[in-house]
């Protein structure tokens, strides 16, 4: 059998918003993934060493202050840094369409989620691009 | 009378019978809260009602119909938009273009590193100056930002939570520098810390030194800025991580109640500081639900203050509140049509008795709003004050059964969960057990399920739904050089300073957080000579640690 898919749903920025990233975080969950919730205020340096330590497939960030170009391709850096570029990287929040190209084009982000995704879209989209066995 | 509601109970239910025939939609009757609603309100729903024990006269306890005697025919509520962005020499035009339209009240918006508590040069501030409001790093900011606006003329409100002791002291030392004695002061600091941990998260300290720098700010305004509002007592946040209407009053009033306990075991008399006590509601779009609640609230609280604080003044016994309309109603999806969602949401806090009101732009679900939308939401208001009419009569929906039955269901529902807060020992207690956390994440996360399944419709997004929608709304980008000068500016001013007095005032304010003086006079030196927000609250942060949440989904 198949391992589970494990996420991890990471908030990076100062802002507190956290009800997108925990009702996703729950949803995850009860289709059947392991999820790790980082809780709020994270840097990329501590979302990247919780998701090496937990050893996930799928690291989902949740951005709603802007900073989605600066933080993408941070994650994404230290990743490949530490030799996890195989990691998927997606993400959720109020990202403008050009920036949802760009960061795509640049491998920032394999995948965004923009306000109105369902939880069945998200869901379906991990099991579809995530190899486990 | 009883003969008479015997009749209506015959009618009712010989009416019922015959209802019984005719087929419902099939559609989920509750309340965008879940809460069921009976599809008839008679004199059934309100058997027992008095009017002068449960409504009273506007003005007078228990101040149901609102908490002016005349209401709007008075003065209309405040039209108070929420404002700040990028330095504060920018925000400052701003300001001064907004006073010379006639606007006579300011609300200030900071960046997330000053909510935070760090200086604009901070590694954390990185990419964050300025960007969601405007970056204030010492008395020196603070000066520039209030240039030429005499604190004497104008009424300030300061969005600041976990360092609010702080920019409060910035703010009177603006004042003494322009001659204006703190006596003299208006405006209110956000200052309700117990939502942070709650809903909105920016905290920085915990809970109990929290609570001191709270009191602390009551006593040294009740003696030297009587007319400031010290507090406000935010649901509107709670209700935005996902809460329902009811969990937004409960758990505000249960904080206004934390407020009120701290300030009296400070040793405080209740009367010297709740007058100066305020709340912030969120406006919804269940529109009698959301009504029935702001009433309820009113009732609530006069009734606590009088018999269980015993207070007297009956300035104590006022809930005042500002609303704002619900930012997560909003939509992504056909952004125009939040215009109308926010007029609904508008008209109930009218209706509701509000003291004064934001009502968000149809853009600000996907960016900082153009100028062009703060002007529609902004002429939302106005329409609503001249228009519709319903200015021109207090507390129009009293006595409708449902709104009547529902106020009294909101209240009943709040009572149970105050019962249920003090079984687990109080708010704090509360928090640190995860209980609002985990009711509100519970909440959210139902109603999301809701929105996936249909059961709950939101046009645009889950029914009514345009297939190839594209976007066509600018976005604002705030220029990375804001950043770059904020921090020049920070530095050059450690630099250029008296550095001797900046540490002697940081060490006096070490010994006095060590102790138990309160620190409000402490960090008024350290303000006027210069440090930094970062340092002063670097200095908290050594003596009271910071505070970890304990993140649940």
């Amino acid at each position: 059998m198949a391992r589970k898919i494990r996420v991890l749903v990471a908030k990076p920025g100062l802002d507190g918003h956290d009800r997108g990233a925990r009702v996703i975080a729950r949803g995850l969950r009860d289709a059947g993934m392991e999820v790790i919730y980082t809780g709020l205020h994270q840097t990329p340096e501590q979302i990247v060493e919780a998701a090496l330590q937990e050893d996930v497939d799928v690291v989902g960030l949740s951005i709603l202050s802007g900073a989605h170009m600066t933080m993408f391709p941070r994650v994404c850096e230290l990743l490949k840094e530490n030799g996890a570029e195989d990691i998927i990287v997606i993400g959720g929040g109020t990202v403008p369409e050009d920036d949802i190209a760009a960061l795509k084009e640049n491998g920032w982000a394999r995948e965004i989620f923009t306000p109105g995704a369902t939880m069945e879209t998200i869901v379906r989209w991990i099991n579809e691009n995530v190899k486990t066995g | 009378m009883s003969e008479k509601m015997d009749e209506i109970r015959k009618a009712r239910e010989a009416w019922a019978e015959q209802r019984k025939k005719m087929q419902d939609r099939d559609f989920v009757f509750e309340t965008v809260s879940s809460m069921p609603v009976k599809d008839l309100y008679t004199p059934e729903d309100i058997e027992g009602f008095d009017y002068l024990r449960d409504l009273g006269m506007p003005g007078q306890y228990p101040y149901t119909r609102g908490v002016q005697g005349n209401m709007y025919r008075g003065r209309l509520w405040t039209m108070r938009q929420f404002a700040g962005f990028a330095t504060a020499r920018e925000s400052n035009e701003r300001y001064k273009y907004l006073l010379s339209k006639g606007q006579t009240g300011l609300s200030v918006a900071f960046d997330m590193p000053t909510i935070m508590g760090y200086d604009s040069d901070h590694p954390r501030a990185y990419g964050e100056v300025g960007r969601v409001g405007v970056a204030i790093d010492s008395l020196q900011d603070m000066e520039t930002l209030f240039d030429g606006i005499p604190l004497d003329k104008v009424s300030t409100s300061m969005t600041i939570n976990a360092p609010a002791s702080i920019l409060w002291c910035m703010y009177i030392a603006t004042g003494e520098k322009q001659g204006v004695p703190s006596e003299k002061l208006t405006g209110t600091i956000q200052n309700d810390i117990l939502k942070e941990y709650i809903a909105q998260k920016s905290w920085i300290f915990p809970p109990e030194p929290s609570m001191r720098l709270i009191t602390d700010i009551f006593a040294y305004a009740s003696r030297h800025v009587p007319r400031w509002n010290t507090v406000s007592i935010s649901g509107y946040h709670i209700r935005e991580a996902g809460s329902t209407a009811v969990q937004e009053l409960a758990f505000t009033l249960a904080d206004g109640f934390a407020y009120v306990e701290a300030g009296i075991a400070a040793g405080l008399d209740v009367d010297d500081f709740a007058p100066r006590l305020s709340f912030f509601f969120n406006a919804h779009i269940d529109f009698f639900e959301e009504i029935a609640k702001y009433r309820a609230a009113r009732r609530i609280w006069a009734r606590r203050m009088k018999e269980k604080y015993g207070a007297k003044n009956p300035r104590s016994w006022m809930l005042r509140f500002h609303t704002q309309t619900a930012g997560c109603s909003l939509t992504a999806q056909q952004p125009e049509n939040n215009i109308v969602r926010t007029a609904y949401e508008a008209l109930a806090a009218v209706l509701g008795g509000t003291q004064s009101l934001h009502t968000n732009s149809m853009d600000e679900v996907l960016a900082l709003p153009t100028e062009k939308a703060v002007q529609i939401a902004l002429r939302t208001q106005q329409i609503l004050a001249c228009e519709t009419g319903v200015a021109n009569v207090i507390d129009p929906l009293a006595g409708s059964y449902y709104v009547e039955a529902l106020t009294n269901k909101m209240e009943e529902e709040a009572e149970k969960y105050f019962a249920e807060i003090e079984r687990r020992g109080g708010v704090l207690a509360a928090i640190d057990q995860n209980f609002f956390q985990q009711e509100i994440a519970d909440a959210a996360y139902q109603f999301q399920r809701a929105v996936d399944a249909k059961k709950r419709i939101m046009v645009g997004v889950n029914e009514f739904v345009n297939e190839d929608e594209k976007l066509d709304i600018e976005i604002l980008k705030i220029d990375p050089q804001v950043e770059k000068d904020q921090v020049a500016r920070v530095q050059k001013l450690r630099r250029e300073r008296d550095n001797i007095k900046v540490g002697d005032t940081l060490e006096a304010l070490r010994k006095a957080a060590q102790g138990t003086d309160n620190l409000i006079p402490y960090i008024l030196e350290c303000v006027r000579a210069y440090a930094t927000e970062g340092e002063i609250v670097q200095v908290f942060r050594e003596v009271f640690g910071e505070y970890k949440e304990k993140p649940i989904f």
